[in-house]
């Protein structure tokens, strides 16, 4: 498959670093190195305290998987990640979150290149009522200045990267909102990959969605792990266990425990994740 | 009412032969029937055991439910009757005076020549440019409170303050904005009054004034001059002034009494030297002047302020109706508020948005009052030339006929109403055409 490459004002860049190769990509997480660490991170609506100094590291080109009751501050510490929480009045924080070396949560940096570089997925698939090819030409327009059959191909590209190239392939034309949930789901995970991020942020991505679609969603967060690093917020534990690397539990606005998937689920360190992953509560 | 009502006293003809009425057999035998299952349950069930499960008497409310449906029946009959009254009343004195002369001609005094000309360009003049004014401005506005609300304290307060302000704008009558039209645009706070000259513009752009002259052919002759004040122009013989079309001519003049030149060519430019002159003005299709004056513009800007409040609330309503999550997934993608706004937003209202300001349009084209005291003239023969132009309305012309002693003035002022209803119809119409052709499903 070839990646396009567009010219970004000055910048040159590669929709993403590529795999290094299949077989390196070991279960293990800490085999990879940190992408997002955030340190003593506290937040707070107003006078309601959500976050409770979260310190946590996210390896690089993994899986790394938000579970928790709901209410417990997951998706808040997500969008702090790419700074949609800046828009909720009363809404703010303290402590650090860094991406290589850009401070996330800093006043001065560039939130809309952040968000270039870190994308985001919704619950409730939310593609614009525009074309199929207009929702994924969306981003890139936004940032680059491409000729028409450069964003053809990164289109196409996106398209495929998301498994959906082959249902849309005949209608590209056709208005998104025309797609079923799982189709509009894989649309706005291709346009989120169109701009070339390095994280991809999932909030519940298949919640709002049935179980064969569910299914083509997960296959589809398996495959981008080898390029992307993925967070994904989700209540569903199977769902955790089967696509993530590592897994983090969050109860009450404190991070519990934070581990590979597999220690997580088959002997967690505490008991109330215990509870959690068998079903005892939540 | 096609159930039957059981247990009544006075069962309705469908339930039984009319000599059975009133006897006891009959009075229960439609129960039984209807509502099988039901009245004994609530008959069995004493409310004092258990309050809450008792079932509601079905004819109460089935007999309710009748009353609603007639009432809601009656007064949609009553507002319809009184629509095709009216209509049909106007039809009647109207349409015999629905002729091509009321199209062309302008205010005449006898009704068979009269027509609405002037009004009617008037009007489009008007109101076109109050639609370019108000436009930009209450979607400009309605995206600042709508998309960027402000986020600090002082910010929400300042934000709340204008939003309860434009909220009661809109209930201000318009005869109130008439008056502010009149201090702020045709007066302009009398910030530019000239001392000495009263009325007299200050600022003008694109006029030129002229002494007009009559010759003895009967001919005006236009001496140009420097501006409105300047001395009377001396005329002498053989220097070039303007005709009445603005063509360059040769005047001749003689002494009073002298004798006339033979040449009807030459008469015809022919002064005497002590010729009185008038001061006359020719205004280009770019006049310009400060302050405003009672012209088209100041009756944009006026109809302006009457509609921008609703032009305002409706394009909020359309920008609210926009699902946050779109915004969201823009925002998401890294979309500076601007982006959000151009490429979001603003293209998922613009049907509402639309709707909304065509049907404020067809407000202002309806409004005397606010006319009625800024411009104030309606003997006006020709539609307007120039932003600040004098001007009339299609609603003034009419409010001015319905005035009239003659009756023939009253059936012209009933075929101008015809034609602002055709007017007004034909943008709600496209109004509705919007609504159902580029409304579509957000999310
Ligand atoms: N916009 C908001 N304003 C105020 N409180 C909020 C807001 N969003 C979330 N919260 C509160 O913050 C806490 C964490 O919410 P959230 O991060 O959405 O939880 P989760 O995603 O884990 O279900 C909850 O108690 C919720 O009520
Ligand atoms: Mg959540």
């Amino acid at each position: 498959m070839l990646e396009p490459t567009v010219t970004m004002q000055e910048k040159t860049i590669t929709p993403a670093p590529l795999p290094r190769s299949p077989q390196e990509t070991p279960q293990s997480a800490a085999a990879s190195a940190a992408a997002i660490r955030v340190s003593e991170l506290s937040s707070w609506y107003g006078d309601f305290q959500a976050l409770h100094s979260i310190s946590l590291n996210v390896p690089e080109r993994r899986v790394t998987a938000f579970i928790g009751p709901s209410g417990c501050g997951k998706s808040t510490l997500l969008r702090w990640f790419n700074r949609m929480n800046d828009t909720i009045a009363g809404a703010r924080c303290t402590g650090t979150a860094m991406l290589g070396e850009l401070d996330l949560l800093a006043r001065s940096t560039d939130v809309v290149d952040l968000r270039r570089r870190i994308g985001i997925v919704f619950q409730k698939p939310n593609p614009f009522p525009k074309s199929i090819f207009e929702n994924v030409a969306f981003g890139p327009r936004l940032h680059m200045r491409c000729s028409k059959s450069e964003l053809q191909d990164l289109v196409e590209w996106a398209l495929r990267k998301a498994a959906v190239w082959d249902e849309v392939k005949d209608r590209l034309h056709a208005p998104a909102l025309g797609l079923s949930g799982g189709q509009q789901q894989r649309l706005c995970i291709a346009r989120a990959i169109a701009v070339g991020p390095e994280v991809l942020l999932m909030d519940e991505p298949c919640s709002a969605l049935d179980p064969a679609s569910t299914l083509a969603v997960e296959d589809l967060i398996f495959e981008l792990r080898q390029q992307y690093t993925i967070i994904i917020v989700t209540h569903n534990m199977q769902q955790a266990a089967r696509c993530s690397d590592q897994t983090a539990f969050f109860y009450e606005g404190r991070l519990v425990e934070v581990g590979p998937t597999e220690q997580v689920f088959t002997k967690p360190a505490r008991k109330q994740t215990e509870d959690y992953v068998t079903g005892k509560f939540g | 009412m096609s159930q039957p009502h059981p247990g009544s006293p006075n069962p309705p003809e469908s339930v039984g032969p009319p000599e059975s009425v009133g006897q006891p057999e009959s009075g229960d035998q439609p129960e039984s029937k209807s509502a099988l299952g039901r009245e004994p349950l609530a008959a069995q069930s004493p409310a004092a055991q258990s309050p809450a499960v008792r079932l509601r008497e079905g004819r109460g409310r089935i007999r309710l439910n009748v009353a609603f449906f007639a009432l809601c029946v009656a007064t949609a009959a009553i507002s319809v009757l009184t629509l095709i009254f009216l209509l049909s009343s106007i039809l009647r004195e109207g349409v015999p005076y629905l002729t091509p002369t009321l199209m062309t001609s302008g205010p005449q005094p006898v009704p068979e020549e009269a027509g609405i000309w002037p009004a009617l360009t008037g009007t489009i003049w008007v109101c076109t440019l109050c639609g370019l004014l108000t436009l930009p401005i209450g979607i400009a506005t309605a995206i600042l409170l709508e998309e960027f609300r402000p986020r600090n304290r002082w910010g929400a307060m300042f934000h709340g303050l204008i939003q309860l302000n434009i909220t009661n704008l809109a209930g201000v009558p318009s005869v109130v904005y008439g008056i502010l039209g009149l201090t702020a645009f045709v007066g302009m706070f009398g910030l530019f009054q000239v001392p000495g000259a009263s009325g007299a513009p200050a600022f003008e752009q694109g006029v030129q004034y002229y002494d007009q002259f009559f010759s003895e052919g009967e001919r005006a002759v236009l001496v140009p001059v420097a501006d409105r004040d300047a001395p009377m122009s001396e005329v002498r013989e053989g220097m070039t002034a303007y005709d009445v079309d603005l063509e360059p001519i040769e005047v001749h003049v003689i002494e009073p009494g002298g004798d006339y030149p033979e040449d009807p060519e030459v008469l015809a430019y022919t002064l005497f030297s002590d010729a009185e002159a008038g001061r006359i003005d020719k205004r280009a299709w770019y006049y310009f002047r400060l302050p405003f004056g009672r012209g088209v513009l100041t009756g944009a800007l006026t109809l302006m302020l009457v509609i921008l409040p609703i032009v305002i609330i409706s394009s909020q309503e359309a920008l609210r109706a926009v699902p946050s999550s779109l915004r969201d997934g823009a925002r998401g993608l890294g979309a500076t508020p601007w982006q959000v706004v151009w490429n979001v937003s603003l293209p998922a209202a613009i049907p509402g948005i639309m709707t909304g300001a065509i049907l404020a349009m067809s407000r202002a084209i309806g409004e005397a009052a606010p006319i009625l005291i800024i411009a104030g003239i309606v003997y006006i023969s020709r539609g307007p030339q120039h932003l600040m132009d004098d001007f009339t309305v299609m609603p003034m012309q009419i409010f001015n006929w319905t005035g009239r002693p003659q009756e023939g003035f009253h059936g012209i002022a009933a075929a101008a109403i015809i034609v602002l209803l055709l007017i007004l119809l034909s943008f709600n119409a496209v109004a509705v055409l919007i609504r159902q052709k580029l409304q579509k499903p957000l999310s």
